[in-house]
Parts: C-alpha cells; structure tokens; sequence
C-alpha cells in the first residue's frame, strides 16, 4: 500500500457552521501537535527540496549553492526525457489494463450472490502485500531459468521477461495492476452499490438489455468514481518506486528507469542530489498537473468526487 | 492479458463453462446476467491466485526438489526447513523491527490527527485552524518520493540516520493529513447538542475530546489505525534511504536484502516471503471488514 497516493481532490461535506460552537479560542492548541510534526516533515522538505536543486551536495559533505547548475545538468540529460517517456508509457497503459478490468470486476463483485463474497476475500489478498513482497514473488517467478515457466517447461512462459526492454515494461505494467486492480475494483464494487435499483428496473420494463443497462446506466453513474479511481491510479503511477526498484532496478539498461527511480539513482547512486532535487521538483509539478487536469475534465469543481465510493 | 497463461487460460475456460452454482437462485426474468464481469472475475482471480499458490506451494519443497517436481503441484514431503533457514537467518529480529515501528507511527500518528482533526470541526471559523487545514490538504497532494532528499537530510541533522526512529518521524507526518480528513469528517457527524449538554454540565473541550469525541468515532479510528498501519509496515523507500546497519531493517526491505544474497534459492525466497507475509494474512482473516473499509478510508465513507 506504500503508494497509493491518498486522493488528491477532498472530500468536501455538508459543512454546519454551527457546530463550532465550541470556540476557536479553546481548541486551536489541539492541532500544535499534528501540525509540528506536519511542517517538519513534510512542508520544511517540500521547500527543501526546490532550494536543494539550487545547490551542490553529494549527500555527505558540505551543502554548497550553485545557481542554476543543477537545473542546466539535469534538463540537458537525455536521461531525463527518456525517464519522463517510460514514467508517461507506464501511467498511460497500466490506466488502460487497469480501468475496465476494475470496473467489470466492481461491477461483478457488486451482484447479491454470496459465493461472490467468498470470492471478494481472494480477490483483495493484494492489497495486503507489501510492493516489496509482489516484485520478489514475480521476480522468481518469472525467472527463465528457475522460475514458472522452466518447471511446467513451457517455452511461452520461459521468455526472458526481465531481460528485454519491451517486455520487462510489460511486466511492469501487469504486476502493478496485480497490484492495484483488487483496489479499484474495491471503490467501484462500493460506488456500483450505490446506484438505485429502481433505475434498472424502470430500464427492464422500457426494455433494455444488460449491456444496454450497463452503458446507459451503470457508466454514466460511475463518472465520478471514474475520475476519482483514474486520478488515484495516474497521480499514483508516478510515484511507483518500490515495485519497479526491486523488480528490474530500472533495467535492463534503462527500460523501465522512470522519474522516481531516475530521481533515486541519481541522487542515492550516483550522489548528484541537485540534480535529483530538480528531478524530485518535476516530479511534484507534474504531479499537480495532472491532478488539476483530471480534476478540470471531472467537471465538477469544488463537489464531493468521492462520496459514494 | 498477454500475460495470461495457456494452463490459466484453459481453467478459465472450463470454469466458465459452469460458472455461477446459484445463478437462478433470486432471480426469475429480473435478474440481470453479467457475463462479461463473470469471466473477468473469473479469470482475474485465477491471476491473483496463481502467484500466492505457486510460493506457498514451493517454500515447502527442497531446493533439490524443487526443480524436479512440477512446480504447481504441492510436495509429497512437506519441509519446514526453508522456513527454519529464513528464521536463523534474523527475520525474527526483522519481524520486532517492523512491529516497532508500526506501532511507533500509527499510534502517535491517529492520536495527533484525531486531536487536530477535533479542533479543526470544534474551532471552524477561526484563521490558525483554516491556515492549518489547508496546509493538511495541501499534504494529501506530496508525494513521500518527491521530498525524500530533504527528509534525509533533516534525519541526518537530527543525528537519527540509521535509528528506527528515522522511520517512524517521517511516518508520523506522512499519515496525518489523511487521518485528519477521514477522522475530521466522523467528528462533524457528532450531533452538536451533545457536545453543548456536556459543557452545559462545566466539561472542558479536552474531556470533551477523550469522554464523546473518541467513542462516537471509534470505528472511524480503527478504520484509519488500519489504514495507516499497513502503509507503515509496507514501507519499504523509508528504511532503505535511512537505515544501514543490516540488524536494524524493517521487514520489506530485508526481504529485498534476502533476495539479493539467495536469489537462486527459490523455495527460501519463498519461504521469507510466505512468512513475512503471514501476519497480515491472520490480521485479514480476522477483520476482513474492518480492513476493507480501512483500505477505502480516503473515500468519504
């Protein structure tokens, strides 16, 4: 669960004025606690890490400030650009896998069968796993030599899948959504409750059939829990680290080296953490960006995404 | 799907040729057939069970073993001594690690969110609280990887790099804006009038806080202790940036460390992981509701 990023957009309820009743004068020091820690460690860094990219730091000695010479190091590398494709590639066909395999599965899960609960607790074993524990299961797993596919001894199965580019981003994409469809389908399966009955029972005595319902019904009710899930996966996907670090470490060479693990190498490896900030810095702009983005194409401003889910 | 085998794809096909035992159980003409999300189901749970029965299966077989018997089929003489090796190998030491801070972090973690939460409901109107709230929902949108440079340089100047306590501090403030804002929106459920009963009767807003706030939202902390606890105990970028020696490694990353030094030991590999995973697993099967509901926290309720 270490990245699933939490929703970007709030939750905005019913706000009751009136039950502030209590006072600000006499609650205010209740949030010095939370909020200490807060900026410490999370406002002071956010800050940090845009005046690290000014400076020069190999993580040991001293910080010493260099202008823009970071900035230039860092948009001059192709390694950036290539990190910025492989993240893109990997956040686009992983949404594409991931979106209607959830919803069909939500959907399902949703039906009043009970042997359909009984499948719910297979199905969300996943979501429990730590990403280090799935990329090492996957790793022997997919091993050509001592893994699945040398003992069934099937050739299709026997590929080098961590080994070549192409395949390896694969690989990546399948063991994140392994990962992560249990999740959504979680949020769909609760939104997909929610729908009336009434709505396909007046759609039955019009007529229309399953998958008829599903387009004009079950969709169009989903919308919101769509762009919740998307924003979740796309804002999310830019962030996976653990997974990819310890199933191909960015390999081979640099198939799958995206933003994060570019962010990693360069600031842990190879010891440049200017550079890495800067990197670190795009990483939370693009990050925003896109949230704004999925948020503007939610077209519902400032109302509740999440309810419902 | 390209990854779906030709054996998973063959059971999946047998199974959906008998799918559905009850179909016709509730239904009549009314019931509407789902045979699309069927399959998929179906054969996305084959996917999900696949992996977590081969490495169950295989952390019970010999090395030797293991590469002459058919990979899916369970052995004919169990051994424990994957599991043995994994043990000698310190994993209990890692295992106390990741309790420690598991706990460390999620329990000051809730109890400060559910303070700040309280005072943000209770206090709403006033301009240090809305400052602060704005500041948590502004947190909700950092991710951990962006800031981790300058986490690890405050750790270092903390004189704190290689302790468990590097861990936990970050940890803390990682979990609180969502805390605040799942725990904020069960505190504002609270009807008002009992909180004016009780100060009618002289309670002050910190007895308040423990004697009503907290046992009208309790499933709501459970919930987010949950929610919490498992991204603490999965966290695998925060021990591997600030932890060294190999003694003082949460579970994750020594799994990662595990793997590096016996790759070509399959059934041991699979044995650290069966093992590391097992106490989730029990958690799971005893409040699978609970967690469920702790693992959707974030999405209004």
């Amino acid at each position: 669960m270490t990245v699933l990023a939490p929703p970007a957009v709030p939750t905005t309820r019913t706000r009751r004025p009136a039950s502030s009743v209590g006072g600000h004068g006499r609650v205010w020091w209740l949030a010095l606690p939370a909020l200490g820690m807060f900026v410490v460690f999370g406002v002071v860094p956010l800050l940090g890490v845009l005046g690290l990219s000014f400076t020069t730091w190999d993580g040991l000695g001293a910080i010493t400030p260099s202008g823009l010479d970071s900035w230039r190091a860092t948009l001059a590398d192709p390694g950036l650009p290539h990190a910025l494709w492989v993240t893109f590639e990997i956040m686009v066909l992983s949404w594409l896998f991931q979106t209607p395999v959830s919803i069909l599965i939500g959907v399902f899960l949703a039906g009043p069968q009970r042997y359909r609960e009984f499948l719910a607790v297979l199905y969300f074993i996943p979501l429990l796993l730590s990403a280090a524990a799935i990329a090492i299961t996957y790793k022997a797993l997919l091993d050509p030599n001592f893994g699945l596919g040398a003992g069934l001894g099937m050739p299709f199965l026997q590929q080098n899948w961590l080994g070549e580019s192409g395949l390896a981003l694969a690989v990546v994409v399948f063991v994140v959504s392994w990962q992560f469809i249990p999740f959504h389908s979680l949020i769909y399966q609760g939104a997909v409750r929610q729908i009336p009955r009434s709505m396909y029972e007046a759609a039955q005595i019009d007529g229309a059939g399953r998958v008829r319902q599903f387009f004009s019904i079950t969709l169009p009710q989903l919308k919101y829990t769509i762009v919740t899930s998307s924003t979740l996966m796309v804002v999310g996907s830019l962030t996976f680290f653990d997974l990819i670090f310890v199933l191909t470490e960015g390999g081979p060479g640099d198939a799958t080296r995206s933003l994060a693990l570019e962010m990693y190498k360069t600031g842990f490896q190879a010891n440049l953490m200017g550079p890495a900030s800067a990197i670190a810095v795009i990483l939370v702009v693009v990050g925003l960006l896109i949230a704004l983005l999925l948020r503007r194409l939610g077209g519902r401003g400032d109302e509740s995404q999440l309810e419902g889910a | 799907m390209a990854t779906v085998t030709a054996s998973e794809a063959a059971q999946a096909a047998e199974v959906q040729a008998h799918p559905r035992p009850r179909r016709g159980r509730r239904s009549g003409k009314g019931e509407r057939r789902n045979w699309l999300g069927g399959a998929v189901g179906w054969v996305w749970l084959l996917i999900v069970i696949v992996p977590i029965y081969w490495i169950v299966v295989t952390s019970f077989k010999t090395q030797a073993n293991y590469f002459i018997t058919n990979p899916m089929v369970p052995p004919s003489d169990p051994t424990l001594a994957n599991y043995r090796f994994v043990v000698d190998e310190g994993f209990v030491g890692y295992f106390v690690n990741s309790v420690i801070v598991t706990l460390g972090a999620t329990v000051p973690a809730v109890a400060v969110s559910f303070m700040a939460a309280y005072a943000i409901v209770r206090g709403t109107g006033g301009r240090f609280l809305r400052l602060t709230n704005s500041l948590f929902l502004l947190g909700l949108a950092i991710p951990l990887q962006a800031v981790i440079i300058p986490v690890y340089l405050i750790i270092i100047k903390l004189q704190l790099y290689d302790t468990l306590m590097a861990i936990i501090l970050p940890s803390i403030a990682f979990a609180i804006p969502l805390s605040v804002l799942v725990l904020g929106n069960f505190i504002r459920d609270v009807p008002r009038e009992l909180f004016e009963s009780m100060r009618m009767d002289g309670a002050s807003e910190w007895s308040m806080l423990w004697r009503l706030a907290l046992p009208l939202t309790r499933p709501a902390l459970v919930t987010v202790s949950i929610y919490q606890g498992l991204t603490v105990w999965n966290n695998f970028l925060l021990p591997l940036i600030l932890i060294q020696s190999p003694d003082k490694r949460p579970l994750p990353l020594a799994l990662w460390a595990f793997q590096g030094q016996y790759g070509v030991n399959v059934p041991a590999i699979a044995a650290s992981v069966v093992l590391t995973t097992l106490p989730i697993l029990i958690l799971y099967a005893i409040g699978r509701r609970q967690l469920l509901s702790g693992l959707t926290a974030g999405f209004g309720k």
